[in-house]
């Protein structure tokens, strides 16, 4: 079992058992979300976190394993979204759309991140950081402009292939009275690639390139003197990010049969892949699946509970407004820069030092 | 041997994980020119450094005209009266030369005579005084580095390797300048690899290897002792020449 | 060149300019103008543009010289220098609603009174704001950049959150005050007077920041500690307090621009900064990252640019900043006017 185990995660286990918990229930949860709840907000939820896991995952293979700070992540989550969305809405709700719109987005993908990384990486992370953020936000303006290819700020509608409509009953599970339909076949297919894409992930980091990769991020000067060719690297490392993210956009699209700039481009999402990614834990991934989860749980619900609090301390002023539903990001904001300061390896490497020091205790 | 100005007494100092140096027991004796001697990564220049607070020391006490300073950060070092030459002499290139020297003095403008008395040590700096410091050649970038520290009294300078680099004309008029500064009972640390250099100037002698004080004495006494020169800083005073 | 900018140098003596005698890149403006002329056509409609973009590109300067001396001196890049610009907008719209009296009065100079009054309210918050920033978020990552950009725009984050709970989410209008409404007319030629305005206010900001850069020891002191501050710290100065200085300087400078930005549009929202910064790091980039003179030129670039493209192919106004920035970069890789480091 632990074998099975050691081999899906790359030799790269949890290493915390809080984490292993943690992880187990995100997992299971996911897994059996459609068996488990009802509402379509539940399965939203739950299909809206696999993407994110995916698209934080990749950023953190830049961030968190190159120690580069790029603000064009969502671009080319954007063009994953775009690519299939847009050739669905084109071609035809066929398979050979997809595939199609998904191979045209990664090409696309890679050629910006080549370019970008060979302008770019050879500088200072600051450049980085500016530069990427400069060419997103024409990105995502371009895409909001040209209202004849792309839909402009409303994005395109689109039908999916005929097995991922909610209309299609496939078959009802006899004992637990359920209704399969296209729409849990659309789940699995998001959650199942998500799956595929993050152990790929694990599986990358762990490779001899994921340590020189991690060897740069420690220090370039010495990796570079030990003879790794540093720009290349970090290069390729941005393209691989870059695809991860192409692939997340595009099983988003097929979720939300539905692509626009908001929901792909915008730099709010870019700010919170950081927030997952940093709460979460830089460098680990396993971080991206805590981060995820966490987030977009609490973009979900923790803005009812501010709500009711809201409420119940109507009358005081200024707290109200602090409380206020809307004002969730906010209190994310504060958590994100308290854990920088504080737990700057996050959620994930702080319960995994805490394991390690757990394990030393008995024996000094 | 009159009062030393400045001591450091077992002093360590960590780079990072790197343990520079490892105990460094050093007096400058007041009005007098001491070189530090050694080979490359003896430490020589960690010590400047050091003493002017820019690399903090990990343990030990260094103490300037009786008051300790180890730990003090390098501005109040400064102000205390120790100027500090670096090996890549740091001149503001953005800044004229004038601006360089501006910025040097503490009190207040330059002091016009000492000025003058600056410019007859290094002629090319009058000349250039109105230029930006980036166009001056190297060694006149070395003459403004030292002038910057000398543009008030200073009670101590920390110079490193001035000849680093340097056309072997412009190292003539650099030792008539500091015969010149030692006339004036100008207190110098000087570190030097060019032992025909450091010989004509110094007075005292402290050798390093390893971020240790391996060796002390006159420069008289080494200056004359070939088989000390070799064993001490492996090469003979014909090779440095 | 630098030879003979040299002596030229020392003929005008100290009347020297804030960034080195390399004239070069102050071609591209005038050379950028003519590439328009014909492309556009109209020359009444050339001239509006470049007067548009004149004005455009002295607020973009307000707003980022600030940016870019912090940068400079410290190796600081502040991400959340947005945040500071709609702080300032913000304030200064409430003050201005403050003083109908004056914004609304015929007289022009009640008007200016009511709009310095405005704009002296939010650069001192913003400046009070900036020193506050310096001291908690900034100071306990010094020399960590990945640190810095995380933590720069998670207090972009926080600081863009408080200004919906202070003022609300909504769009506000900024109505110009009545006597900077309308525009003067020349033949056939419409300046609008705020544009005069704005372009008086950012060659003001020029000329004040060039003559403490380039006159006083404070601005001897800046520029040392561009090139080298652990030098300046070894002459005896305390850096940190002359980064703090500089540093509220800066905000309060972005509160400045985020005003006039947001008269200039005459509607303002939380996110007016993220709309502007994206231009400031481009002219910090083309500049040359901690030149103030690079900054000048390259916020007058990226207005013309910005202006001319979004007459000629508005779909496309951002990307062919984003052009330009390249263009620049493939001929000087570290920006139009390098700055020395050590």
């Amino acid at each position: 079992m632990s074998g099975i185990a050691d081999t899906l995660l790359s030799g790269d286990l949890p290493r915390s058992r809080i984490l292993t918990a943690l992880l187990g229930v995100i997992v299971g949860v996911l897994a059996l979300a459609p068996l488990l709840f009802d509402g379509a907000q539940a399965i939203n939820t739950a299909a809206k976190i696999c993407v994110f896991i995916v698209l934080a995952a990749s950023y953190d293979l830049l961030l968190g394993y190159t120690g580069i700070v790029s603000f064009a992540h969502t671009m080319f989550f954007g063009l994953g979204a775009y690519g299939v969305g847009l050739a669905l809405y084109g071609w035809g709700a066929t398979w050979t759309s997809v595939a199609a719109g998904l191979a045209l987005a990664i090409v696309a993908g890679l050629a910006l991140a080549l370019v970008i990384g060979l302008v770019s990486l050879r500088v200072k992370a600051i450049f980085y950081a500016m530069i990427t953020l400069a060419v997103a936000s024409a990105f995502a303006i371009l895409a909001g402009q040209l209202s004849d290819f792309t839909g402009g700020e409303d994005g395109r509608s689109f039908r999916v292939p005929e097995l991922l409509r909610p209309a299609t009953l496939l078959f009802r599970l006899p004992l637990l009275n359920i209704d399969i339909t296209g729409r849990t076949a659309a789940y699995y297919l998001v959650a199942g690639s998500a799956a595929g894409l993050f152990l790929s992930a694990l599986r990358v980091v762990n490779s001899p390139f994921g340590r020189v990769l991690q060897a740069i991020r420690e220090n370039e000067f010495r990796a570079e003197a030990i003879g790794f060719d540093v720009v290349t690297y970090r290069t390729l490392g941005n393209c691989l990010a870059a695809v991860m993210a192409v692939f997340a956009g595009a099983l988003y699209a097929l979720w939300l049969r539905y692509v626009g700039p908001d929901t792909t481009l915008s730099f709010g999402i870019m700010l919170d892949i950081l927030l997952m990614v940093v709460i979460g834990g830089m460098g680990t991934l396993y971080g991206a699946i805590i981060g995820a989860t966490l987030f977009i749980l609490a973009q979900s619900y923790l803005q009812k509970l501010m709500g009711a609090a809201a409420k119940s301390t109507q009358g005081i002023p200024v707290l109200p407004d602090l409380l206020h539903p809307d004002r969730w990001l906010l209190w994310l904001g504060v958590l994100f820069v308290l854990s920088v300061y504080f737990f700057p390896a996050g959620i994930v490497g702080t319960l995994r030092s805490r394991a390690v020091t757990q394990e030393q205790l008995p024996k000094t | 041997m009159a009062d030393p100005l400045l001591t450091l007494a077992s002093v360590h100092t960590h780079i990072g994980q790197y343990h520079i140096l490892q105990g460094v027991d050093l007096t400058v004796p007041t009005g007098e020119v001491t070189v530090l001697l050694g080979r490359n990564g003896a430490g020589k220049t960690t010590t400047l450094r050091t003493i002017m607070g820019l690399w903090p020391p990990s343990a030990g006490r260094i103490a300037f005209a009786g008051q300790p300073i180890g730990g003090l950060p390098p501005p109040d070092i400064a102000r205390r009266g120790i100027a500090y030459v670096p090996e890549q002499m740091a001149v503001f290139s953005d800044l004229t030369v004038a601006e360089n020297m501006t910025l040097a003095a503490l009190a207040g403008p330059p002091d016009t005579a000492r000025l003058e008395w600056i410019f007859g040590l290094f002629p090319a700096l009058k000349k250039f005084w109105r230029s930006p410091a980036g166009v001056l050649s190297g060694g006149q970038k070395q003459m403004l580095a030292i002038a910057r520290a000398i543009v008030e009294p200073r009670a101590l300078l920390l110079i490193d390797e001035p000849t680093k680099g340097i056309a072997p004309a412009i190292i003539e008029s650099m030792i008539a300048a500091f015969a010149e500064l030692k006339r004036a009972n100008t207190t110098i640390l000087l570190v030097e690899q060019n032992f025909r250099f450091a010989s004509s100037l110094g007075d005292t002698v402290a050798v390093m290897d390893d971020g240790r004080i391996v060796h002390r004495g006159t420069m008289g006494d080494l200056a004359a002792d070939s088989v000390l020169q070799s064993r001490l800083l492996g090469l003979s005073l014909d090779a440095h020449a | 060149m630098t030879t003979t900018a040299t002596e030229q140098s020392t003929t005008v003596d100290d009347a020297r300019p804030a960034t080195p005698r390399d004239r070069l890149p102050l071609l591209l403006v005038p050379l950028l103008a003519l590439i328009a002329l014909p492309l556009i056509g109209s020359p009444t409609t050339w001239v509006t543009l470049t007067i548009a973009a004149l004005a455009m590109g002295m607020m973009i300067f307000v707003i980022s010289s600030g940016l870019t001396l912090v940068f400079g001196l410290m190796d600081v890049l502040n991400f959340g220098h947005g945040a500071f610009i709609a702080v300032g907008a913000y304030v200064a719209m409430s003050v201005l609603a403050l003083f109908p009296g004056l914004t609304q009065a015929s007289s022009l100079p009640l008007n200016l009174a009511g709009l310095g009054l405005a704009t002296f309210a939010a650069m001192l918050v913003t400046g009070l704001l900036g020193f506050a920033f310096e001291r908690i978020i900034i100071r306990p990552v010094y020399g960590q950049h990945l640190k810095q950009i995380l933590i720069t725009t998670g207090g972009l984050i926080v600081a863009e959150q408080m200004i919906h709970v202070l003022w609300g989410g909504d769009q506000k209008p900024m109505p110009l005050p009545a006597g900077l409404r309308g525009a003067f007319t020349f033949g056939d030629v419409n300046i609008e007077k705020f544009r005069i305005l704005a372009v008086a206010v950012g060659l003001v900001v020029f000329a004040t920041i060039s003559l403490v850069l380039n006159r006083t020891k404070l601005g001897l002191l800046i520029r040392a500690g561009v090139e080298n501050r652990e030098m300046v710290e070894a002459l005896g100065y305390r850096i940190r307090r002359l980064f703090t200085g500089v540093f509220v300087a800066g905000s309060a400078l972005a509160g400045l621009g985020g005003t006039l930005w947001a008269l200039y549009r005459e509607t303002l929202t939380a996110a007016i900064g993220g709309e502007v910064i994206v231009l400031v790091f481009i002219v910090i980039i083309i500049g040359g990252l901690g030149s103030v003179g690079g900054c000048f030129i390259g916020s007058i670039l990226v207005a013309m640019m910005a202006n001319y493209t979004g007459y000629l192919a508005p779909k496309v106004a951002l990307a062919s900043n984003i052009l330009l920035m390249v263009a620049i970069l493939l001929w000087r890789p570290q920006g139009l006017y390098p700055v020395a480091k050590r």
